[in-house]
């Protein structure tokens, strides 16, 4: 193999894979990481490194990976992500550290995430755990909301001595990591059960089962002592187009669809919660949450359409998980976009009115805005549609906390990328920028982590 | 975190139980009209219920649920000593009566109308009223005079307590509707507003009675739910021609203003699968409780 081909990595068949929900990607062998990390160039001044959002020390890692040393790679990897592997499951690479290495100049750029991922299985395979926790500082934070966010902050708090709490509102922790992205792309008992679990023997606190603005209140929570409260409560509140049928019987958001199946396990025999999948269905959209639900209605036996209203181009979902989604036979209506559902008399789906899409001018995102075709109507026969638009963040916080500030898309507001309007409150994640990667989102709780340290050590000098 | 102990078990009509679960968070910021999700194990769905009483003090938090399918049944099999696996709420807006100004809720005239299992939700509501001396009219109809619940604690709030039975063999004979349209028609009765809570066909037909009568009606809806927190829109009703989800929005709405015919519709979406399960758990429990 040459420097400028990537090692192969192998996946599930397609013809298997469909028919169940385990991982698609296998990942590297042993042999194949020492070779795949042989190829990285050791850069000075690695390209890769700024454009990874907490600027993990990549060609370090993996230059022991190349040695063999995998658990010396793991270690390096703690010290920058909560959550190694997971990110290297999920990352956007191609649009991150993977962009900017230098072989992908004249070849295929390292696959960074892939041995990300190889390291952070292996360390979980071995049970290694780098979580160092300093002596106890006798003071509580609290934080509200499990997903990636939530943890790395609760993470690097426990780690510089904090007393940490989380609340979250479903019955189980993780956030997206659990109820959003399926198992087949990040198996949960293997790799997200495993990662709270460390959390959890570092020392944090889940309890489960608090809507923090319902069960309690962020001022009730000041109340029980604690010093500072950092909210990652995420962007969970699904969009809807608004238009005519959206209430049919078999119209789902991805949200519901997706959450019935991960986090209920409808999927398994075993579980109460029941799933409905038609026999043609139609999920609108393209991004990740797209992919998901289109790859996941396919592995419960439907016919599955894609619904893009742009073409494949500005599909914005990863790359991979669209190389995935076509193998596994899902079907790209691009340029389309749907004006209708249509019901039967009964009121469950039987189609949608849709109307062909051509590409104008770009618009502020940078990309060609779709534009009707008129008398391009055509209707599309399905029975069963399933939106996946996006999402907004709950309003349910700002709403029932006095002097938090949130925007009009419900974004909490912030300074200095995490300070909020209210005194000892801090802000990350999804939450404020609106729905975007797990890797921005740990970020964000990391840095938040950093600023109430500064909080409470200036609180207690001011009080000296 | 095993806290959700069942402390007490009731028996309050063929296949209706009242129980009360040890839930501290929950019983210190419930208000009236708010609901709870529980899940019996950890396979369980997550069962949204109205809360009916609370004890503080206690922790405890009281539910009432009709056995009608698989989950249900599972949560009755139950007993004191069993702990559920999760409990979280409460869920949902409180009343909106919760909010308004004591003397003019004490100068209104209040029907409250429940239907079946409907009847329990109406507990907490009349019971702070009651603690604040407003005075109100019930109207409980059940399909046969053994179904009827709560009959004595009721009997403690109100007077006024009128009963409708299919068969007719307690109170009114006919639905409560029915019962109400001859309170106000045919005994001089006045009412200013209308409570309405109970299975969504006797609400769509109450609250076209309470239409056609001139009273201003408030129904609490029963969708279909997962979360309960907004995040998935399972739960979504359109309400004055606008979507809303009733785990967040509601569940309480402008009874004359909810689209009924999709409400139903829309529950019983999984009814194929559910009837299924239905019957796969009774087999597995050799049908030792009958649906
Ligand atoms: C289907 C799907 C696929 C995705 N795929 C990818 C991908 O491939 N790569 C990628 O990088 N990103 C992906 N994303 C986006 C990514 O998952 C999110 O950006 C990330 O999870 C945001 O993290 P967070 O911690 O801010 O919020 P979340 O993960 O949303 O976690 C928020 C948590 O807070 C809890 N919560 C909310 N309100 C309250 C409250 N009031 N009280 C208590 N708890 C509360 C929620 O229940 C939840 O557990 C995907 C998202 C979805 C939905
Ligand atoms: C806000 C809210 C408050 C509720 N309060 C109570 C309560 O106090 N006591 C109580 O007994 N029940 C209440 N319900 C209804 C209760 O949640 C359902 O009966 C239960 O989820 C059914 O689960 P199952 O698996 O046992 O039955 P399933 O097998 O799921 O359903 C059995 C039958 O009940 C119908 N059904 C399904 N879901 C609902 C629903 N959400 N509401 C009404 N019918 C349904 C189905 O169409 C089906 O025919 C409430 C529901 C909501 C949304
Ligand atoms: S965390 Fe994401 S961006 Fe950073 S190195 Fe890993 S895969 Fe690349
Ligand atoms: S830019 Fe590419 S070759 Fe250079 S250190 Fe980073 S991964 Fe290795
Ligand atoms: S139950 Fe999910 S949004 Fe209401």
């Amino acid at each position: 193999m040459d420097r400028y081909t990537r090692t192969p990595i192998s996946y599930q068949d397609p013809q298997d894979r469909i028919h169940n929900f385990e991982e698609v990607c296998l990942g590297y062998t042993e042999e194949e990481a020492i070779e795949e990390a042989n190829r990285c160039l050791k850069c000075k001044r690695p390209s890769c490194v700024p454009l990874c959002p907490v600027n993990i020390d990549i060609p370090a890692f993996i230059a022991e990976i190349a040695k063999g040393d995998f658990g010396e790679a793991a270690r390096i990897l703690a010290k920058y992500t909560a959550l190694p592997a997971v990110c290297g499951r999920v990352c956007p690479q191609e649009e991150q550290c993977e962009k900017t290495c230098i072989l992908g100049e004249k070849g295929e750029a390292i696959a960074i995430g892939k041995l990300e991922r190889f390291a952070a299985d292996w360390a979980i395979e071995k049970g290694l755990k780098f979580g160092r926790t300093e002596e106890k500082k006798g003071h509580r934070v609290a934080v509200v909301g499990s997903g990636p966010a939530g943890i790395s902050c609760a993470k690097e708090l426990v780690s510089l001595g904090y007393e940490v709490k989380i609340f979250e509102a479903l019955h189980e922790p993780g956030g997206v990591l659990i109820y959003g992205i399926p198992e087949f792309r990040l198996p949960k008992e293997r790799i997200v059960r495993v990662e709270i679990e460390r959390l959890k023997e570092l020392g944090v606190e889940i309890e489960t089962n608090v809507v923090v603005g319902r069960t309690v209140t962020i001022d009730e929570i000041f109340q029980e002592g604690y010093e500072a409260i950092f909210i990652g409560s995420g962007a969970g509140l699904p969009v809807f187009m608004n238009i005519p049928g959206e209430n049919l019987n078999g119209v789902f958001s991805a949200n519901e669809f997706l959450t019935r199946c991960n986090l209920m396990m409808a999927y398994r025999k075993d579980a109460e919660t029941p799933i409905r999948v038609g026999k043609k269905v139609s999920v609108i959209g393209g991004g990740n949450v797209a992919m998901d639900a289109a790859r996941t209605a396919r592995r419960l036996g439907a016919e599955v359409h894609l619904i893009y209203r742009r073409t494949e181009k500005e599909l914005p979902a990863r790359l991979e998980e669209v190389e995935n989604a076509k193998e596994e036979g899902i079907i790209f209506n691009f340029l389309t976009n749907p004006l209708e559902i249509l019901g039967d008399e009964e009121g469950w789906v039987r189609g949608m009115k849709c109307i062909r899409m051509e590409l104008g001018e770009a618009d502020e995102s940078g990309r060609r805005r779709p534009i009707p075709i008129e008398g391009s109507e055509f209707v599309f026969e399905t029975d069963t549609v399933i939106m996946a638009l996006g999402t907004n963040p709950n309003p349910l916080l700002p709403m029932t906390t006095a002097g938090l500030q949130a925007d009009d898309k419900n974004r909490i507001k912030v300074l200095e990328g995490c300070i909020t309007s209210r005194e000892g409150v801090f802000a990350g994640g999804d939450n404020v920028t609106g729905s975007a990667t797990v890797i921005l989102a740990m970020g964000a709780g990391k840095k938040a982590a950093k600023a109430i340290d500064e909080y409470i050590s200036k609180k207690l000098s001011n009080k000296a | 975190m095993a806290i959700f102990e069942i402390l007490e078990k009731k028996l309050l009509a063929p296949n209706i139980y009242s129980m009360d679960i040890l839930a501290p968070r929950v019983a210190k910021a419930a208000l009236p009209g708010q609901f709870i999700i529980l899940r019996v194990d950890e396979r369980g769905e997550r069962i949204p219920l109205t809360i009916c009483d609370t004890k503080r003090e206690e922790g405890r938090v009281t539910i009432v649920v009709q056995a009608v399918g698989a989950s249900t049944k599972q949560l009755v099999s139950k007993e004191v000593g069993d702990y559920i696996r999760d409990f979280v709420g409460p869920l949902g807006k409180p009343s909106a009566f919760v909010n308004e100004d004591i003397g003019e809720l004490r100068k209104k005239k209040i029907l409250f109308a429940g239907g079946g299992v409907g009847t329990a939700p109406i507990f907490p509501q009349a019971k702070w009223m009651w603690e604040r001396g407003i005075d109100f009219h019930i109207a409980l109809g059940a399909r046969t005079r053994d179904l009827i619940i709560l009959e004595e604690e009721f009997s403690k709030l109100t007077d006024n307590l009128y009963f409708a039975t299919d068969d007719g063999s307690y109170g009114f004979h006919g639905f409560v509707n029915a019962a109400i349209e001859d309170l106000v028609l045919n005994e001089g009765k006045e009412y200013d507003l209308c409570i309405i809570i109970g299975p969504m066909v006797m609400m769509k037909f109450t609250a076209m009675t309470t239409k056609k009568l001139g009273i201003p009606s408030i129904v609490s809806l029963n969708p279909i739910m997962v979360d309960g927190t907004g995040m998935c829109g399972a739960c979504r009703v359109t309400v004055g021609g606008e979507t809303k989800f009733a785990c967040v929005d509601g569940p309480e709405f402008d009874a004359h203003l909810v689209d009924f015919d999709e409400a139903i519709r829309r529950q019983n979406q999984y009814r194929e699968v559910e009837i299924e399960r239905d019957h796969e758990y009774c087999q597995l429990v050799g049908g030792l409780i009958n649906g």
